[in-house]
């Protein structure tokens, strides 16, 4: 009875396991109860993972958008390799020239090759997107986690603060912060980073208030895990989930940002090339050239809809009970 | 309830408060001033000059005493001059574009919450079927494709190749037709996201089940029973609805040339113009939170489920 209790407990959370694995009723037995709190907290994480992945892959949209993405990442690497011309050079005999053989999406009004451009500028829309997730997230979990593990005094003033915060329209506040700081991909970094935060902290400080009431924290606590162990091994990989799908969201949230940011001026400095700045000074004389701006919109049309789609999927495939 | 209605309202005051002073630390804690623009081109002043107008403005004192002024002048609605149009106060300036801001936005949100309402039950009605498909794309994209993006499409498509509509301006009400369209297609699409997610919880409902059981044809289920329950949680979205509403504005305004507050709004920034930031900034976080707050209180009014 004793030991068949572990057992099933291991087989409930790694159902994936292959059986040849070794036998994990011995594997429980043997071990420290403070090892076995984390070998099933371990497995338990793992075979969500996994169920997730499947989940994703029955999702036809989610998969067609993660191949956009995988593919926008690749031009992002490889621009330097696939742009037929340097993203400067210019050939002032040919002006705003619409499609033809030889520039492909044609020319801008310094008579630089449209096609090169473009490809030049998914390397900054998947900059922006990844690195300000990087700084967003390395903001906003641990100040998140402090505030919903600490609680008290702290908890209240990191609450309070976060309000303030929300209540800014956002976008105003980072246009702010970029006319203050210049434009520069640096910049849109510390903007995002520094506005972006409140949102994830928020998530992560609901989850760890949840989180830290459960038995298994409760049991670690008791066996004398300090405050950090805690949080690394048994809170945050459990509150992982929504932390995860909220940076699938904040990807495009970002690349949105930077391209609403170029538009207006604020964000790249040129001559590196953003689709947002090229909808920006393409849309001015979009009645004589057209193609100055339909391409780089499309790009950010495509582009957001693939991380949406591909977002939409992995919220649905990590979370089911949201659907 | 009215002692939450209370509380709130007594929290507004200092909401503006800290807003006011986050944008005015963001804008004296980062390099550069309005007096040595950082500008190309920009005219370099004598030193002897730039004091005098540091002087004339004000700009010259400690800023806590600068802060201490602006918010016991701004209290009574007195913004002072813009740096950048140096004839005209801000006041002024906003007397003039925020009603032409306030109704695209006003005609933009109607349109959201009829179209994304109709969109949502319909993919809720016919869920998986054609319509949900069209429905769910449309607003996928709505929420996902930037809005100055969208612009560029609706140009081409409405100007250009169906000539009906002018590419710009705020003459006549034709002219208002595409920046409407494109600044209401993001929260039609998260109106109608969240009524076909709402619809299709409520019409699993036991009472939905019950109204069918006994008869009652589907127009009377969908819009009596389960529309009327769904409409709840939709109200909640109304709040950041206005914020997207409002800092969308600024990029449709941009493209389609409308004489609104949004042209001020980086005008102002890359310019220093300092008074012109704090009155835009304020009035956009000043709306947004009294929004929000109607919205909260509405929602208690309409669920009475809700205790505060």
């Amino acid at each position: 009875m004793a030991s068949s209790t572990p057992a099933s407990v291991t087989k409930l959370g790694g159902g994936l396991r292959p059986p040849s694995d070794a036998s994990p009723q011995e594997d429980l037995r043997g071990q420290s109860p403070r090892s076995k709190a984390a070998t099933s907290g371990a497995s338990r994480s793992s075979s969500l993972w996994r169920d997730g992945a499947r989940r994703l892959l029955r999702n036809r949209l989610a998969v067609a958008g993660g191949c956009v993405v995988i593919l926008l990442c690749l031009i992002a690497i490889f621009a330097d390799v696939l742009a037929p011309l340097p993203y400067t050079k210019t050939n002032f005999a040919r002006l705003n020239e619409t499609p033809s053989r030889a520039y492909w999406l044609g020319t801008d009004q310094l008579g630089r090759d449209m096609l090169s451009r473009m490809i030049y500028g998914a390397r900054v829309s998947m900059l922006v997107g990844l690195g300000a997730q990087v700084v967003v997230v390395l903001i906003g979990v641990p100040i998140g986690a402090l505030s919903g593990y600490v609680g008290g005094r702290t908890d209240l003033i990191i609450t309070r603060f976060i309000d303030v915060m929300y209540a800014f329209p956002r976008l105003l506040f980072v246009i702010l912060v970029m006319s203050m700081l210049g434009a520069g991909l640096i910049n849109i970094f510390i903007a995002i980073g520094f506005t972006g935060w409140v949102g994830i902290a928020r998530q992560t400080r609901a989850q760890v208030l949840v989180i830290k009431e459960k038995e298994y924290v409760d049991g670690a606590r008791a066996l004398g895990a300090g405050f950090g162990r805690l949080l690394r091994r048994h809170i945050m990989p459990n509150a992982l989930t929504p932390i995860v799908v909220a940076v699938t969201f904040g990807i495009p949230e970002a690349i949105f940002t930077e391209a609403a940011l170029s538009f207006i001026g604020v964000g790249i400095n040129p001559p590196t090339p953003s689709w947002g700045q090229m909808v920006g000074e393409g849309q001015q004389y979009i009645r004589s050239y057209w193609h100055l701006c339909v391409f780089p919109s499309i790009a950010i049309a495509v582009t957001m809809l693939a991380f949406t789609f591909f977002g939409d999927g992995v919220r649905d495939a990590l979370d089911p009970k949201l659907k | 309830m009215l002692h939450y209605a209370l509380s709130r309202v007594l929290w507004l005051p200092p909401t503006l408060l800290a807003m006011a002073l986050v944008t005015f630390l963001v804008m004296h804690a980062t390099p550069g001033s309005p007096l040595d623009p950082i500008a190309e081109g920009a005219n370099p002043l004598s030193p002897e000059a730039q004091r005098n107008l540091a002087k004339y403005y004000g700009l010259d004192r400690p800023l806590h005493e600068q802060f201490a002024i602006f918010v016991s002048k701004a209290v009574r609605g007195d913004f002072g001059n813009s740096f950048v149009y140096k004839t005209r106060t801000v006041r002024e300036i906003l007397a003039e574009t925020f009603p032409v801001s306030l109704l695209l936005g006003a005609m933009a949100l109607a349109l959201a919450v009829v179209g994304g309402l109709t969109l949502g039950i319909l993919a809720a009605v016919y869920q998986n079927k054609g319509w949900d498909y069209v429905s769910v794309t449309l607003a996928t994209a709505g929420v996902a494709v930037p809005n100055f993006v969208l612009a560029v499409f609706l140009i081409i498509l409405f100007s250009f190749v169906l000539p009906l509509f002018p590419t710009g301006g705020w003459e006549s009400p034709r002219n208002w037709v595409l920046p409407t369209v494109a600044l209401a297609l993001a929260p039609m699409g998260i109106i109608a996201r969240f009524t076909r997610a709402s619809m299709l919880e409520v019409i699993r409902a036991d009472y939905t089940r019950t109204a069918r059981a006994k008869g009652l044809g589907e127009t009377p289920v969908v819009f009596k029973h389960a529309l009327k329950n769904a409409f709840i949680p939709i109200v909640t979205l109304l709040g950041p609805m206005f914020a997207a509403v409002g800092t969308g504005s600024f990029f449709v305004e941009s493209i389609f040339r409308v004489p609104g507050m949004g042209r001020f709004f980086v005008l102002s920034m890359t310019g220093r113009d300092y008074p012109m930031i704090m009155a835009v900034v304020l009035t956009y976080g000043a709306f947004l939170a009294i929004m929000n707050l109607a919205v909260d209180l509405v929602y208690g009014v309409l669920d009475p489920r809700i205790r505060y």
